[in-house]
C-alpha cells in the first residue's frame, strides 16, 4: 500500500509542479548542494547498502561520478530508494534527478515516458535460475513451471515472449517487491526465478547455500542497463552521458583512481584533454574544466568501478564480457573527448 | 418566510447588496466560480506539464495488447489479450476475494463476537485474546506472515498432501478435481430454482398462518426436505452425471483441475480473520446496546430462547450493528489492495502496477483504479443502507 501512495503522490506532484521540467536540472542540482540519485532497493554489486550501511555499486558509483563532476565531491548523493513500479513517476515527478536502477532501455520507455537514457553501463540478459534438485539443464524444459517475477519489469513481458515463442505453458507470481520476489523463490512456491543474469548473479551471492542455485544458459534477451534522466534539459543529459563516456574513456587511455596525478603530467594529448590540462571541456557542460580528473580522482575508471562491484573478484563474480572496451572484445565504447 | 417579507418591507429603502437571499446567492456563485476554476487549473496544469514532457497521454493504450501473464484469472487470458482486459481480470480477481472476504468474515464475526459475550470464562476471555491480537497487528504484517508461514509449513509438490477425492495440496495451492456436467445437468439448476422459489412461498405462507392463528409449521425442516428432495427428483429423473477432471502430477506442477493458488488463500485468509475481529467488537456492541429488560419482557411472554434472540433480541441489535458493519465490508474491500504485496494478481497488482507500469500512464491508470474503489464503496454503502433502512425499528 505505502508503494502505492507513493507512486499516487508522486503522480500528483507530477501534476501540480509548474513548468519546472523546463527550468535548468544542473542549475536546481547545485542550489541545493547535492545529486538525488534514485536506486534499486538493493541489488548487491549495482546499489545496495554496505556493511556499513553506505550506498555502494556499479550504478551507485555512476551517481558519485555525476557528484563529484559538478561538486569534486563523490558524496555529495543522496539516495533514494524506488521499487521498479515507483522509478519513471519519481523520476518525471523531479524526486530524483537522475535514475540509476538497473534500468532497460527500450524505444517506449524512451519515446513515450518523457525520459531519456543516458547510455549503456552495463550490458545484460535476462536469464533463469532453478534449484539444482530439479535436474534442469535448458530453458526448453520449463514447461509448466511457475515462476517469480517482479512487476513492471521488461522481464514480466520477456518471459511470456519466451514462453510463447517456444509454445510451453507457464505460471506467472508477480510481486511489487524484489525481497519478495527472491523469499517466494527461496520458500518453494515457484520453480524459477527470472530477471536480469547480473541480478540473479547478484541475488544468488545473498542465498544461505549459493551452491543449490544453478543459472541456465539461456540468455532469452537484451538488457542494456543504463542511467536515466528527464527528456528536455539537454545539459543535464549531455552531463550524464559524458560522465558515463569519461569514466571509459579514462580506461581505455589507462587513468586510473591510482596514477591520476601522474597522469596530469602526461604527454598523450588525449590524455591532457580528459583531465582538463588541455582545452576546457568542462565550462559547456557547465561544471569546472577539471570534471573528468575528479570523477576518476574519487571514483576511478569504469574497470575499477565494474571490477570493484561486480567483477571476477567479488562474491557477484561476472566476467567483462560485453561490458569490456570494444579494443577487448566487449562494446563498450565512448564517444572521443575533443 | 420571514425574510421574504423582511425583504419585501425594505426593499425600496435597502441596496439590493444588503438583501440576505441576493447575497447568499452571489456568495454560492462565488464558490462554486472558484471551485470550478480551481479544478479547470488543475486538470489544464497537468495536461499541460504532461505536454511539456513529451509525456503520451489518454486512454488509447486500452487497446493495445498487453504482453505479459496473470497467474491466476477466472477470465481467458493469454498474452495476446488487451489491457482493457487486464483491467477486467484485475477487477473479477479483487471483487472475488472481497466477497468471499465478506462472507466468512461475517460468519466468523458474529460467532465471535457472541463469544465474547458467553458466560463461560473460557469461551469469552479466549474471544477476547483473538480480537485484541487480531486487531492490534497491521494487516500487511499479517498477510505476509500469512503467506510466508503458509507457504513454509506446506511441502513441496513431490510430497504432495493427498486429500480425500483426489485433491492435493502442496506449495503452488489446493487442487481439486474440476466438475464436469454434462448437458443434462441443466435440469438440475431448474430444479434447484424451483425449490428455492417453494420455500419462499412456503415461508411467507407459514408466517400468514402464524399471525392468523398462532400455529407453528416445522419452515426449516421442510425447507431442507424440499431443497434436497426436489432437486435430487429432478436430478434422478433427468439422468444428468457430473464427470470430473482430476489433477494431474506432471514435471513441475498439477495439471488440470481446479487451482486455488497460495497468494488468493492468504489474503482471502488473513482479511477474513482481520476483519472478523473488528465485526466481532460490532456485533458484540449491538447485542449488549439491546437492555435486558427486553429479554425479560419476552420471557414474561413466555418466548423459548430461540426465538426470543430470533424476533427480539437480534432485530433490535441489528440497528445499532448495520451501520459500522458498513464500514468494515467497504474497510476489507479496500484492503483487499494489499495482496499486490504477496502476489495475488488483484486490481491494484494488475491494473495500477504491471499495467501502468507497461505503458507509463500513471494518471490514468491511478484515476481508474480510483474510480473503481470509489463506486464499489458507493454501491456496498448503498446496499447496505437499502438493508439498514429495512431493519431500523418501525414506530408505530
Amino acid at each position: 500500500m505505502q508503494k502505492q501512495l507513493v507512486t499516487l503522490a508522486a503522480s500528483a506532484v507530477l501534476s501540480l509542479s509548474a513548468v519546472s521540467a523546463q527550468a535548468a536540472i544542473l542549475d536546481d542540482v547545485k542550489a541545493k548542494g547535492y545529486l538525488q540519485c534514485g536506486v534499486t532497493g538493493g541489488v548487491p554489486g549495482f546499489s545496495a547498502p554496505d556493511s556499513n550501511n553506505v550506498w555502494a555499486g556499479l550504478e551507485v558509483d555512476f551517481c558519485r561520478a555525476m557528484a563529484a563532476a559538478i561538486f569534486n565531491d563523490a558524496d555529495a548523493v543522496r539516495f533514494t530508494s524506488l521499487t521498479s513500479q515507483e522509478r519513471f513517476t519519481a523520476l518525471s515527478a523531479g524526486e530524483v534527478d537522475v535514475l540509476s536502477r538497473t534500468t532497460t532501455w527500450t524505444m517506449s520507455r524512451d519515446t513515450q515516458l518523457g525520459i531519456s537514457f543516458v547510455g549503456t553501463m552495463f550490458y545484460d540478459g535476462q536469464g533463469f535460475m532453478v534449484r539444482v534438485e530439479d535436474g534442469i539443464e535448458s530453458a526448453l524444459d520449463l514447461s509448466g513451471a511457475a515462476i517469480c517475477i517482479e512487476s513492471g519489469t521488461t522481464t514480466e513481458l520477456n518471459a511470456a515472449d519466451y514462453f510463447a515463442a517456444n509454445g510451453m505453458d507457464f505460471n506467472t507470481v508477480v510481486f511489487v517487491d524484489q525481497d519478495e520476489v527472491v523469499k517466494a523463490y527461496e520458500d518453494g512456491r515457484c520453480d524459477v526465478y527470472t530477471t536480469d543474469s547480473s541480478a540473479l548473479a547478484a541475488e544468488r551471492s545473498k542465498f544461505a547455500n549459493p551452491d543449490d542455485h544453478e543459472i541456465l544458459p539461456e540468455i532469452i534477451s537484451k538488457e542494456p542497463l543504463g542511467p536515466v534522466v528527464r527528456a528536455g534539459d539537454t545539459q543535464w543529459f549531455n552531463l550524464a552521458r559524458w560522465t558515463y563516456f569519461a569514466l571509459l574513456e579514462a580506461e581505455e587511455l589507462g587513468v586510473s583512481s591510482a596514477n591520476v596525478d601522474e597522469m596530469l603530467g602526461s604527454d598523450n594529448p588525449a590524455i591532457k584533454r580528459l583531465l582538463g590540462v588541455e582545452g576546457d571541456f568542462g565550462t559547456p557542460l557547465g561544471v569546472t574544466k577539471d570534471w573528468a580528473y575528479q570523477i576518476v580522482k574519487t571514483v576511478g575508471n569504469y574497470a575499477e568501478i565494474y571490477n570493484k562491484h561486480v567483477g571476477p573478484d567479488t562474491p557477484i563474480g561476472l566476467e567483462r564480457g560485453l561490458n569490456a572496451l570494444w579494443r577487448d572484445g566487449g562494446i563498450q565504447y565512448s564517444a572521443p573527448i575533443r | 418566510m420571514t425574510t421574504q417579507e423582511m425583504g419585501h418591507h425594505s426593499a425600496p429603502r435597502m441596496s439590493f447588496l444588503n438583501d440576505p437571499v441576493i447575497r447568499g446567492i452571489i456568495y454560492q456563485v462565488v464558490v462554486a466560480a472558484i471551485l470550478v476554476g480551481f479544478i479547470a487549473w488543475i486538470i489544464g496544469n497537468t495536461a499541460a506539464n504532461l505536454a511539456a514532457q513529451n509525456k503520451s497521454t489518454g486512454f488509447d493504450f486500452l487497446w493495445r495488447t498487453a504482453g505479459f501473464d496473470i497467474s491466476f484469472s477466472l477470465l481467458p487470458w493469454s498474452r495476446g489479450s488487451y489491457y482493457w482486459e487486464a483491467f477486467l481480470v484485475g477487477l473479477i480477481n479483487t471483487l472475488l476475494v472481497a466477497v468471499i472476504g465478506i462472507v466468512f468474515a461475517t460468519i466468523l464475526g458474529f460467532t465471535i463476537g457472541i463469544a465474547r459475550l458467553s458466560t463461560n470464562f473460557i469461551i469469552s476471555s479466549l474471544a477476547t485474546v483473538y480480537i485484541e491480537v487480531i486487531r492490534n497487528i497491521p494487516l500487511l504484517l499479517q498477510l505476509f506472515f500469512w503467506y510466508f508461514a503458509v507457504l513454509k509449513a506446506m511441502p513441496a509438490v513431490r510430497n504432495s498432501i493427498e486429500l480425500p477425492f483426489e485433491s492435493y495440496i502442496n506449495q503452488r495451492g489446493i487442487f481439486v478435481p474440476k466438475p464436469l456436467p454434462d448437458e443434462q445437468f441443466g435440469f438440475v439448476w431448474v430444479g434447484l430454482l424451483l425449490a428455492l422459489v417453494a420455500i419462499y412461498f412456503l415461508r411467507r405462507w407459514a408466517k400468514t398462518r402464524l399471525e392468523a392463528t398462532g400455529q407453528r409449521f416445522p419452515v426449516f425442516l421442510t425447507s431442507l426436505v424440499l431443497l434436497v428432495g426436489v432437486t435430487a427428483l429432478v436430478w434422478f429423473v433427468s439422468g444428468a452425471s457430473v464427470a470430473f477432471d482430476p489433477p494431474v502430477l506432471e514435471r513441475f506442477n498439477f495439471r488440470g483441475g481446479l487451482a486455488l493458488p497460495p497468494e488468493f488463500v492468504a489474503l482471502a485468509f488473513g482479511l477474513t480473520i482481520y476483519t472478523a475481529a473488528f465485526i466481532a467488537e460490532t456485533v458484540r456492541a449491538g447485542v449488549l446496546a439491546v437492555s435486558h429488560g427486553q429479554t425479560e419482557a419476552a420471557q414474561s411472554l413466555g418466548l423459548k430462547e430461540g426465538d426470543r434472540l430470533r424476533l427480539v433480541i437480534v432485530p433490535q441489535a441489528m440497528r445499532v450493528i448495520v451501520p459500522p458493519l458498513t464500514s468494515q465490508y467497504l474497510n476489507l474491500t479496500k484492503n483487499s489492495s494489499l495482496g499486490a504485496a504477496i502476489g495475488y494478481p488483484e486490481l491494484v497488482n494488475v491494473f495500477a502496477g504491471t499495467s501502468l507500469n507497461q505503458t507509463g500512464r500513471a494518471i490514468e491508470c491511478i484515476a481508474i483504479t480510483m474510480m473503481v474503489y470509489l463506486s464499489f464503496s458507493l454501491l456496498t454503502s448503498a446496499i447496505m443502507n437499502w438493508y439498514n433502512a429495512r431493519v431500523r425499528l418501525v414506530e408505530r
